[in-house]
């Protein structure tokens, strides 16, 4: 190493350090990879020896009954299915709530911002059960009494909507004020500006935060089971009751949504570095 | 020319003492851009006093200025990308008085988008729309806009894409380009809406000193093809070498204004001879 620190570089032809700043710079770039490579390892390790022993604790108390897990199990699981439609649907559906909210928000023409904002401030205000209740159950005083999957689909996209409308606003606003001067310039009026040029813009913005409150939806699809839908949630509990067998059943929906979350998130981040690298660039 | 704001004269009545048919432009032609009495403020910033300018049919006009001075804010002005807070716009024989109080009426903004499609501008910083190709940036306006059929606006679209050079980058996404070749793109954006005139905002501002060059040649070729342009400029070279007539504004009024040789060789106006100094010595 030292005999080679006084020598001219690319004498020989030969791969690894030559001077001895190129050594200084390769020993602290394997230093820095052997660092992160540790961390890693211990994360991992962290991981299994708690999860295992929390296996094993649950293993080794008796609770678990492997007979009414393996009869029932499959039926849990095969509410998978309708959590994710209700998610999928719901977060559709509250993208469109959204839009029509930022662009309420983002209005000059006041009464069209009020109501927006009024929308964002009572849904924001109160508690979603009670919302996906109300659809439900208070709705059919008035003569209005819907499908309960559309109810339970309707009053979640209702509620993150309002959420997502921020978002979109933020989106909306995030957008170089050159983009609508140039549409403008090129005498395009206001809606096809919105529509051609912001909308289709923004949304690629908030495309990352639109993943999130997916995930989040994941989630929140367990409360439509208090409108009989039949989910992972509402399937584990009312199979969890008439069995006495809580433990087990919401043991399984639990690492059920925890499974749909690490899966949907893996998914996410790729959507994100491909949208990174894309020719696309807002 | 300095005309007081409170002098109870409608600024469609002002005429730009600088304006002579050009060379170009056969006598008794009427000009195609007016600019008529123009003042804007932004909150209680007086940042144009009153400025006339009138251009003819295959004119090219450089306004000079340091930033600051309102040379940006007269172009956005002309296409009402700022509203003036008075005076006259007349562009290709529509002509509005600025209106800052009724500017929601539908009648006005729709007189403000037909002016609009007659003056069509390049902006410092390209402003392409990002998420489509060339060839749909090329196409939006005028198949959206003016209703062009499809196959006859890619047609056009080729031919101004031609024009700048850029041909083979008809299906790239502007992230793909170069600052020139975007720049070259928005300049081809603008013609195919083939406007009465173009307005040009420091196009070359934002740009790699070693992509100057090629804007300024498209620019130049515009101007001797008998294009009508307003450039705001710092490139006094592309001044000498294109503009029929330059004017040298400074804190919102046009200090002086003549041929582009006089002008930069012979400043009659100490502030202009002091500007134009400063310029020089920033290049050197």
């Amino acid at each position: 190493m030292t005999g080679a620190a006084g020598q001219p570089a690319f004498i020989g032809g030969q791969a690894g350090p030559r001077t001895k700043s190129e050594a200084i710079i390769e020993a602290v770039r394997q230093a820095r990879a052997r660092a992160r490579l540790r961390f890693r390892l211990i994360f991992a390790v962290t991981w299994i020896i708690i999860i295992g022993a929390l296996a094993l604790a649950i293993g080794q108390s008796g609770k678990i009954d492997p007979k009414f897990l393996s009869e029932w199990g499959p039926y849990i699981l095969g509410g998978v299915g309708t959590t994710i439609f209700v998610a999928v649907v719901s977060i559709i559906w509250a993208v469109g709530f959204a839009i029509l909210g930022a662009l309420g928000r983002l209005s000059t023409i006041a009464p069209i911002y009020a109501i927006a904002s009024l929308y964002v401030s009572i849904v924001r205000g109160t508690p979603l059960i009670i919302q996906i209740i109300f659809v439900y159950l208070a709705l059919p005083q008035f003569g209005i009494v819907l499908d309960p999957l559309l109810c339970g689909l309707f009053a979640l996209a209702f509620n993150y909507g309002a959420y997502m409308t921020e978002i979109f606003r933020a989106g909306i606003q995030a957008l170089p004020r050159g983009q609508v001067e140039a549409a403008q310039a090129l005498a395009m009026p206001q809606g096809l500006i919105m529509r051609r040029v912001v909308l289709p813009q923004a949304i690629r913005i908030v495309i990352p935060a639109i993943g999130n409150e997916f995930i989040a939806m994941i989630k929140d699809s367990a409360l439509v089971s208090y409108v009989t839908i039949q989910e992972v949630f509402y399937r584990a509990n009312t199979t969890g009751t008439r069995f006495f067998r809580s433990f087990e059943t919401l043991l399984v929906a639990a690492l059920i949504y925890w499974g749909l979350t690490i899966i949907f998130s893996f998914f996410q981040e790729r959507l994100e570095t491909r949208l990174a690298k894309s020719d696309v660039r807002i | 020319m300095t005309m007081s704001a409170a002098a109870p004269v409608t600024t469609s009545d002002l005429r730009d003492p600088f304006a002579i048919p050009g060379a170009l432009t056969p006598p008794g032609a009427t000009p195609i851009v007016r600019l008529l009495g123009i003042e804007k403020y932004f909150g209680s910033n007086h940042v144009l006093r009153g400025c006339t300018l009138e251009v003819y049919p295959r004119e090219t006009i450089c306004l000079i200025g340091r930033s600051g001075s309102g040379k940006s804010t007269l172009l956005r002005c002309a296409n009402f990308l700022e509203e003036p807070t008075v005076g006259t716009v007349e562009i290709g024989g529509i002509q509005i008085e600025a209106d800052p109080l009724h500017s929601r009426n539908r009648a006005y903004k729709e007189q403000i988008r037909q002016i609009r499609l007659q003056a069509q501008m390049v902006f410092q910083e390209f402003n392409l729309f990002p998420h489509m190709r060339v060839i749909d940036n090329l196409i939006e306006a005028p198949v959206r806009v003016k209703g062009v059929p499809r196959d006859q606006a890619i047609a056009t679209a080729e031919k101004y894409l031609a024009k700048v050079g850029l041909s083979e980058k008809r299906d790239e996404y502007p992230s793909r380009l170069s600052g020139g070749q975007k720049q070259r793109v928005a300049i081809a954006r603008s013609l195919t809406m083939e406007p009465k005139v173009l307005l040009f905002d420091e196009p070359t501002s934002a740009l790699d000193p070693t992509l100057v060059g090629e804007v300024l040649h498209v620019m130049s070729e515009l101007a001797h093809e008998g294009s009508t342009m307003i450039v705001v400029t710092h490139e006094m070279a592309f001044a000498k070498e294109a503009a029929d007539r330059v004017y040298f504004i400074e804190e919102g009024t046009f200090v002086e204004a003549g041929p582009a040789d006089q002008l930069i060789e012979n400043p009659r106006d100490p502030r202009t001879r002091k500007f134009l100094s400063r310029l020089l010595l920033d290049v050197i």
